[in-house]
């Protein structure tokens, strides 16, 4: 896999669908590169998320991702 | 004086029971006298606004707390728990109420040196409010505001030695009974294999890997004194293959009221002389005791590692020593499809390091779980939707006896096609010709 082209179709992909949705479960990545095993996926949304491209948001029992910045951001989180 | 009226909490304290209003009440007279000179990060009426915003709540009987959100620590998916009160005018103390979730040392053994900075530390940072231990197991710290989290967790892993713990789609940290460190029950070292298991899975604890929440739950025995079979995906119950130890003159001992039964645990009352018959053989699950001509008898093929026998006459009975783990799967609590108790995937695992049986199961589930599950499916639901027999394929366990509860009750191991001579083959009208549908 080349890691380069898989980063930039995960942002692609979410930025495709960012009108509608800002925050991804990790198994919409598995779909992205269908052709990857979970694990890979799962260490490339880790890596990217430590690179800040994405980041993560978690209800505490769940953990979804999505691209840094969009949605309500953590400055705004605390308005209602 | 209380900068809230909360006569809804104040009903709480009337009990017989001590209560958490007092305790906050307590913590926010301590923050607003201030006599150790706390450097306060957060607001110092915190614990007066809880206060506010728990009366609230009960006055309109819907909560005021938002939960989750993108806070946390550089390079960690978990841990940290975002929450944020949806009236941070009225509130301003608890705005931002975030909760940490530290990783407890195995068996939870502390020195109160480590306890003391720990405190310090929250006093300073945080509410000062913790909850000692969350049902995960995990010191839960409750209530910081965003900018310290980063100062809390350099102190903690530069001057404290100390991780955090699982929140998320994560492992979450892996928890354990006491052990062989004080419990004469233990078949194998709890901590030992918890701390291996915590250090083995530090990325899948740190950085979400999964559908959903993972837990790792260690019981030294049957007793399981952490729940592990009702509450983990994968729990870890100490077992023995051979015979329970008996001593004849001991068994004599309690039925003659020589020793007190449960270790004299249920003498606060007097519930008459100890009957064995009624007490011990009687509740045998599977009926595999007798008690005759003052000797005790135990068919140990037939028993089922209850511990009920060894519980009632600790002295008299003992664990066997061919000592080693059961492996259960798929417990969970009834957020979905009602609560799941653990089935029983590996019956017998002599536990030694380098732990490769173990971890070999551990991650031939999660293959197919981070394959198969569904968004927000746990385990247990997996194995109810694909079938114990798939797990068994994943995991490559030959069915055994020990998988099945009793005939023709769960009867979810079954016969494949290329396993029966002759296949499945057959001309289904021919059939029909001698049976009816």
């Amino acid at each position: 896999m080349d890691i380069e082209a898989a980063k930039k179709l995960i942002v692609e992909q979410l930025e495709k669908k960012s009108k509608s949705k800002s925050k991804f479960y990790l198994k919409d990545f598995y779909a992205f590169l269908p052709d990857e095993k979970p694990r890979t996926v799962k260490n490339l949304v880790n890596d990217m998320v430590a690179q800040g491209i994405l980041e993560y948001w978690s209800s505490g029992s769940t953990t979804m991702i999505g691209l840094k910045g969009t949605g309500k951001q953590a400055a705004a989180e605390d308005e209602a | 004086m209380a900068k809230h009226k909360t006569p809804l909490l104040d009903q709480l304290e009337s009990g017989p029971w001590p209560s958490f209003v007092s305790d906050i009440k307590q913590h926010a007279e301590v923050r607003a006298k201030n006599t150790q000179k706390v450097n306060y990060q957060i607001p110092v009426d915190v614990c007066d606004d809880i206060l506010g915003i728990l009366e609230l709540s009960f006055k309109h009987g819907r909560t005021h707390w938002k939960h989750g959100g993108i806070v946390g620590v550089f390079g960690y998916g978990g841990g940290v728990i975002g929450r944020y009160c949806d009236v941070p005018e009225m509130f301003p103390g608890v705005a931002h109420f975030h909760t940490l979730r530290i990783n407890q040392p195995a068996g939870k053994f502390y020195k109160t040196e480590y306890l003391r900075q720990l405190c310090d530390l929250w006093d300073m940072r945080g509410s000062g409010v913790t909850n000692m231990h969350g049902s995960t197991g995990d010191i839960i710290l409750l209530g910081t505001q965003t900018a310290q989290l980063e100062e809390i967790f350099f102190e903690l892993t530069h001057n404290m030695n100390q991780d955090l713990g699982g929140s998320g789609s994560n492992l979450r940290t892996p928890s354990d009974c006491i052990g062989q460190a004080r419990c004469e029950y233990a078949c194998y070292d709890t901590q030992a294999l918890c701390h291996f298991l915590t250090n083995q899975y530090q990325d899948e604890l740190h950085r979400p890997a999964f559908p959903y929440k993972f837990k790792f739950k260690l019981d030294g025995c049957p007793n399981c004194c952490v729940a592990s079979i009702a509450r983990a995906d994968m729990s870890f119950i100490g077992t023995w293959k051979d015979d329970i130890k008996v001593d004849q003159a001991a068994v004599k001992g309690y039925v003659g009221g020589e020793f007190k039964s449960n270790a004299g645990a249920h003498s606060g009352r007097n519930w008459g002389p100890f009957d064995i018959q009624k007490e011990v053989i009687g509740l045998c699950p599977t009926g595999c005791m007798k008690y005759e001509g003052g000797k005790l008898s135990i068919n140990n093929r037939e028993c089922t590692r209850c511990m009920h026998c060894i519980n009632v006459m600790p002295r008299a009975l003992r664990i066997g020593d061919e000592r080693g783990l059961s492996i259960f799967v798929g417990a969970k609590a009834p957020i979905l499809d009602g609560a799941q108790m653990g089935s029983l995937l590996v019956p017998f695992v002599p536990v030694e390091e380098p732990y490769e049986e173990i971890t070999e199961v551990i991650e031939a589930v999660w293959d197919w779980w981070m394959e198969e599950g569904k968004n927000r499916e746990r385990l247990g639901e997996l194995i109810k939707r694909q079938g114990f027999q798939k797990m068994l394929e994943v995991t490559n366990i030959a069915p055994v006896p020990q998988h099945v509860q009793e005939p023709r009750h769960n009867p979810y191991i079954f016969w494949k096609e290329d396993e029966v001579e002759g296949g499945w083959s057959g001309d289904i009208n021919e059939f029909r010709k001698h049976h009816q549908r």
